[in-house]
């Protein structure tokens, strides 16, 4: 059903980390992977090999630049997908209960067998999380990789999220953000995790480490490399001093 | 937003035909028989060509079934269960009133109630939206009824009413356009808060995500065609109400007038309905840094 629940039991989701993610798009990539050869319909490519390709995805990355009046700027590469949101604005909106939320561990998720591709949780959504799989018709989503972290055929270090395990740097991590104690609440208490578009009221469930404050970034350039002062000696030396007469 | 032809003609077809509707619903014109039958079958027909209209966006339409299922949250389920019901309804108590020569007035008044509420809930799945600032107020829902009664009243031939409802459409219009600019400013949405990077400073777009297009920003980032945008809206107010509006204050109308009357209130609502949704910005747009 398309009602919200009041509460769920865990609050599974990510963290992720502007500060060190550095933008390779293995997570793009692993995800779009899994996701084609596992659950529910393949997230298809249209003219995949023509001139104006496009396809389904249910991860990308953003490269954001930020800059301050007389700073240098920063570069912030930027992961996107589904936050899982407590008051998920796409979940209300589907008129044939395809989508829902669940009570036991927060994943949003679509029923494609419901679905009728109508894409209105795809306006309801700021974040631009869901897609419409042009060739299948039904609305594509983050499942926060449901099809791996309850399942027990695969070796426990693989029941998390494909992006999180294909990450190079360490920038996604998984977890239960109802435990306090969990590795990702410790994050966000430790680094100020942060909710994206706070102001549109969907309660964010993954969050986002800011980067860390740069050293260099304070107004000043780094002063400029004195001239070459020492003496030179050997055979150079006396080559120089030699054309310096001529 | 991606002014999609199939939801255009959906929205304005079908809202004429469920304005009509409510006039007929009224005893308005005070016709029977085969004149009856003929503006019922004209109601009847417009409501559903543009709820079949509506079927055509879809990706999977054998699904659209189920969409009678979530009327408790969605606004969408409820357009298509009062949809159904209106066209029931309306459909029994014309049969009664042009062919057995027995309007029931009560039945009539339930049909014309069930018409706008279906106009009503077609316009909340727009206003609802809170990622789409220019659509989320109450002047939304209201120009929809407008628009629908105001269509209407011109083809069951109730002049007067029409010039009333058209008047208020300019109004009203008019304010919607001038709120609606800056809506998107208001609502506090801007690049820094989408990144959550603002206290790094100016943020901008650096990099998209892939060079080619996608989903979202073909359904959602729609830019092409804004900058005649003004043209239009001065275009569409003139054909959708000023003109109507001096034809009958000015003219004898008979039915060439009416009929001019007619064209040029639905080409200008054609053209209103594409500014609706060509005009209208999403959020999601501020992670393309494009509206």
């Amino acid at each position: 059903m398309t009602q919200l629940p009041t509460s769920t039991q865990k609050k599974l989701g990510l963290v992720i980390d502007l500060d060190t993610c550095v933008g390779c798009h293995a997570c793009v990539i692993s995800c779009k992977g899994w996701n084609t050869n596992e659950y529910g319909a393949p997230l298809s490519d249209m003219d995949a090999y023509g001139g104006d390709p496009s396809g389904t995805f249910l991860n990308r990355v953003h490269t954001f630049e930020a800059k301050a009046e007389g700073c240098a700027s920063q570069t912030v590469h930027f992961p996107k997908s589904c936050l899982h949101c407590e008051d998920a604005p796409c979940v209300p909106v589907c008129p044939t209960g395809a989508s829902y939320k669940r009570e036991e561990d927060g994943i949003v998720l679509v029923n494609e067998d419901k679905c009728m591709g109508c894409g209105l949780c795809a306006w309801a959504c700021p974040y631009g999380a869901r897609e419409l799989d042009q060739m299948a018709g039904v609305m594509k989503k983050c499942t926060l990789c449901v099809d791996r972290i309850y399942n027990e055929n695969l070796p426990e270090e693989d029941r998390i999220p494909s992006c999180v395990r294909t990450c190079p740097s360490g920038a996604r991590h998984f977890g239960d953000f109802a435990d306090p104690d969990s590795h990702v609440s410790k994050l966000v208490a430790e680094r100020g995790g942060m909710d994206l578009m706070p102001e549109q009221g969907t309660k964010p469930v993954n969050k986002y480490l800011p980067p860390r404050p740069k050293a260099d970034v304070n107004g000043t350039q780094a002063p400029a490399l004195e001239a070459q002062s020492e003496e030179i000696t050997g055979f150079l030396g006396w080559l120089d001093r030699t054309l310096e007469k001529i | 937003m991606h002014p999609a032809p199939s939801v255009i003609i959906f929205s304005t077809i079908s809202g004429l035909g469920f304005g009509l509707m409510l006039f007929l619903g009224l005893g308005l014109p005070d016709v029977s028989g085969w004149v009856a039958a003929t503006f019922a079958t004209l109601a009847l027909g417009l409501a559903t060509i543009g709820l079949l209209a509506s079927t055509f966006h879809l990706g999977k339409p054998k699904n659209a079934i189920y969409a009678f299922s979530q009327w408790k949250t969605s606004w969408l389920s409820r357009e298509g269960i009062l949809a159904v019901l209106t066209l029931v309804v309306f459909f029994i108590y014309a049969a009664l009133w042009a062919f057995m020569d027995n309007r029931i007035a009560m039945l009539g008044y339930l049909a014309a109630a069930l018409a706008m509420g279906t106009v009503f809930t077609t316009s909340m799945i727009y206003a609802q939206l809170k990622t789409v600032p220019r659509w989320n107020t109450a002047v939304t829902p209201l120009l929809f009824l407008l628009y629908a009664s105001a269509g209407g009243a011109l083809l069951s031939n109730q002049m007067t009413v029409a010039l009333v409802l058209l008047g208020l459409i300019i109004a009203f219009q008019a304010m919607a356009w001038f709120q609606g600019d800056t809506a998107f400013a208001r609502s506090g949405s801007s690049i820094e808060t989408a990144t959550g990077l603002g206290n790094l400073g100016k943020v901008r777009l650096l990099e998209k995500p892939h060079s080619g297009k996608n989903y979202l920003l073909q359904e959602m980032v729609y830019v092409v065609g804004r900058k005649h945008a003004a043209k239009l809206r001065v275009l569409s107010l003139v054909l959708v109400a000023l003109l109507p509006a001096l034809l009958i204050l000015l003219t004898e109308v008979n039915h060439v007038v009416a009929i001019v009357i007619l064209l040029s209130h639905i080409v200008g609502l054609f053209a209103q309905r594409w500014l609706f949704f060509a005009q209208a910005e999403h959020v999601v747009g501020l992670y393309y840094d494009a509206r």
